[in-house]
């Protein structure tokens, strides 16, 4: 059985004064197995953020549903944690009471919720930096946190969007390893949004591609790379042919997209 | 010279300190000249001297430092209870929308009530005493508050909220542990603002069927003609605007080190 099923999950955005109804997501369904690590490739506005919010429970879908080890998706909820493209730790807690804030949610002790969170500060290589505030600490800094504050809450699922979107070429290439390592070692389930290939291809044991507005999966590649994978990989005449593949399904969609535009 | 006048340019903390003083020194190097050099005549405008001599006088036989004790009293009586009802009343107005759609038309439709017109009714309700004077600066400063609050709870991000989803929280916790928090130092800034405008309030409660505090002793100079303490007057009030203005932005910023670098 799945870990995640999307069945036919849909979403038109209504109408508002002076604009149509924007359909962001056609119809799509996806099977996400256990300790699968997909990526869902595509165009800026192709609606693989809406997709992943919905799995999220942060925007109900239109049509369709969404079912988690079975269950029914109804609302956001810890079983699904979350990392954001935009920084999004709570300024007013130092780095280690971030951590601490789903476990605290759900009621745990507070020595409890102290060893657990730095355990995973500690494998986000932030060990020393627990009573440090978010505007202390770089972008990079930041999303690692957001990432062991989703983890500490074990969750079923791991849904990242775009989470190294905002950081730096080489930052970037240093978490995406970060992340490869820590999946490499407990195999969560992840799906994870991207619209770099390069960042899609190397963390992937799948990588989704969907297409221009409205969004829908167009193919679903299996990316065959042995693990433990290193950043070296990326200059691997496999690694260049998936890219090739990857390139010329993109390109077709970014180019229909901006000739919608137009 | 022209370099100190870059847009948004920051000015050094010395300088900035002596452009301060330098400001209330021409002040008072003004008000010198027009009384001293007999260009107003001190029957409407007492000098610098004058004034302190006056203000002296007021300490010393007509217990002046009872007058102050009354008026901050009521300040602060009339604030607190302004801000008991309009800071939970704003959180739950900018949390759920349909307590804002409930409230919002008739606050900002009594927001617009000047507080000073109600005095009459007031005495007819309240009679001349304290609660009428402390309920003069509630119904002045209630209204503001619960709008301004209102408007910075439901200003903030919304990723935050959902990120908080995400991790677990339900309602109460997004309430208690993400709006709360994140507004709160524009709230202590809101009241901050506020506090400024019950001072005018009060001394307009005084003005009307007091026997007691500054406003009083202001309208009580006015029969004699004594400018000195009427100026001396405005001035202690001036004066503690200026300390409570401080001490609030040292608590702020002691109370809330993270959003310092806003």
């Amino acid at each position: 059985m799945s870990k995640l099923s999307i069945r036919g999950v849909e979403k038109t955005f209504p109408a508002r004064r002076g604009t149509a109804a924007t359909r962001a997501l056609e119809p799509t369904s996806l099977e996400v197995a256990d300790n699968d690590f997909i990526t869902i490739l595509g165009p800026s506005g192709c609606g693989k953020s809406t997709l992943l919010r919905v799995v999220a429970g942060l925007e109900t879908p239109s049509g369709g549903e969404v079912l988690l080890d079975g269950q029914g998706v109804a609302g956001p909820g810890p079983d699904r944690g979350m990392v954001f493209q935009s920084y999004t730790l709570f300024p007013w807690l130092s780095v280690r009471d971030n951590v601490c804030f789903g476990l605290r949610e759900r009621g745990m002790a507070r020595a409890e919720q102290l060893a657990i969170a730095d355990r995973f500060l500690a494998q986000v290589g932030l060990k020393g930096f627990e009573n440090h505030f978010p505007a202390q600490l770089s972008g990079g800094m930041q999303q690692r946190t957001a990432l062991a504050r989703a983890l500490a809450n074990d969750p079923k699922i791991l849904l990242l969007d775009e989470p190294f979107g905002a950081l730096d070429h080489q930052t970037r290439e240093l978490m995406q390893e970060l992340l490869l390592g820590i999946w490499e070692a407990d195999r969560k389930t992840v799906l994870f949004v991207t619209h770099d290939i390069d960042e899609a291809i190397f963390m992937a044991s799948r990588v989704v591609v969907m297409s221009a507005r409205p969004g829908r999966i167009k193919c679903d590649i299996a990316i065959d790379l042995p693990h433990p994978r290193s950043y070296k990989i990326k200059t691997t005449p496999a690694f260049a042919a998936y890219k090739e593949r990857l390139t010329e399904e993109i390109r077709v969609e970014t180019i229909k997209t901006l000739s919608m535009e137009a | 010279m022209p370099s100190l006048f870059t847009p948004l340019k920051p000015v050094a903390p010395t300088l900035r300190t002596v452009l301060a003083v330098a400001c209330f020194a021409l002040f008072f190097l003004g008000w010198g000249v027009a009384t001293y050099g007999g260009f107003v005549k001190p029957l409407f405008l007492a000098s610098p001297g004058d004034t302190l001599v006056a203000g002296v006088a007021l300490f010393r036989e007509f217990g002046f430092a009872e007058d102050i004790a009354v008026t901050v009293w009521r300040v602060f009586a009339g604030f607190a209870m302004a801000a008991a009802v309009a800071v939970p009343l704003g959180i739950l107005m900018g949390a759920f929308k349909p307590v804002e759609a409930f409230f919002e038309g008739f606050v900002s439709f009594a927001r617009y009530l000047p507080a000073s017109a109600f005095i009459p009714l007031l005495i007819l309700w309240a009679g001349v005493g304290e609660f009428q004077k402390i309920l003069v600066i509630f119904i002045g400063s209630v209204f503001q508050l619960i709008i301004m609050v209102a408007v910075i709870v439901a200003g903030i991000r919304t990723d935050l909220v959902e990120a908080a989803y995400t991790l677990g929280a339900k309602r109460k916790g997004v309430v208690l542990r993400v709006l709360l928090p994140a507004s709160a130092p524009q709230i202590f800034e809101a009241l901050r603002l506020v506090l400024g405008w019950a001072w005018t309030y009060v001394i307009v409660a005084e003005l009307v069927g007091a026997s007691r505090g500054i406003g009083h002793m202001i309208i009580d100079a006015q029969r004699f003609l004594d400018t000195g303490q009427m100026i001396f007057g405005i001035f202690v009030i001036g004066l503690i605007g200026l300390i409570t203005d401080f001490l609030f932005q040292a608590v702020n910023a002691r109370l809330f080190p993270w959003a310092r670098s806003r």
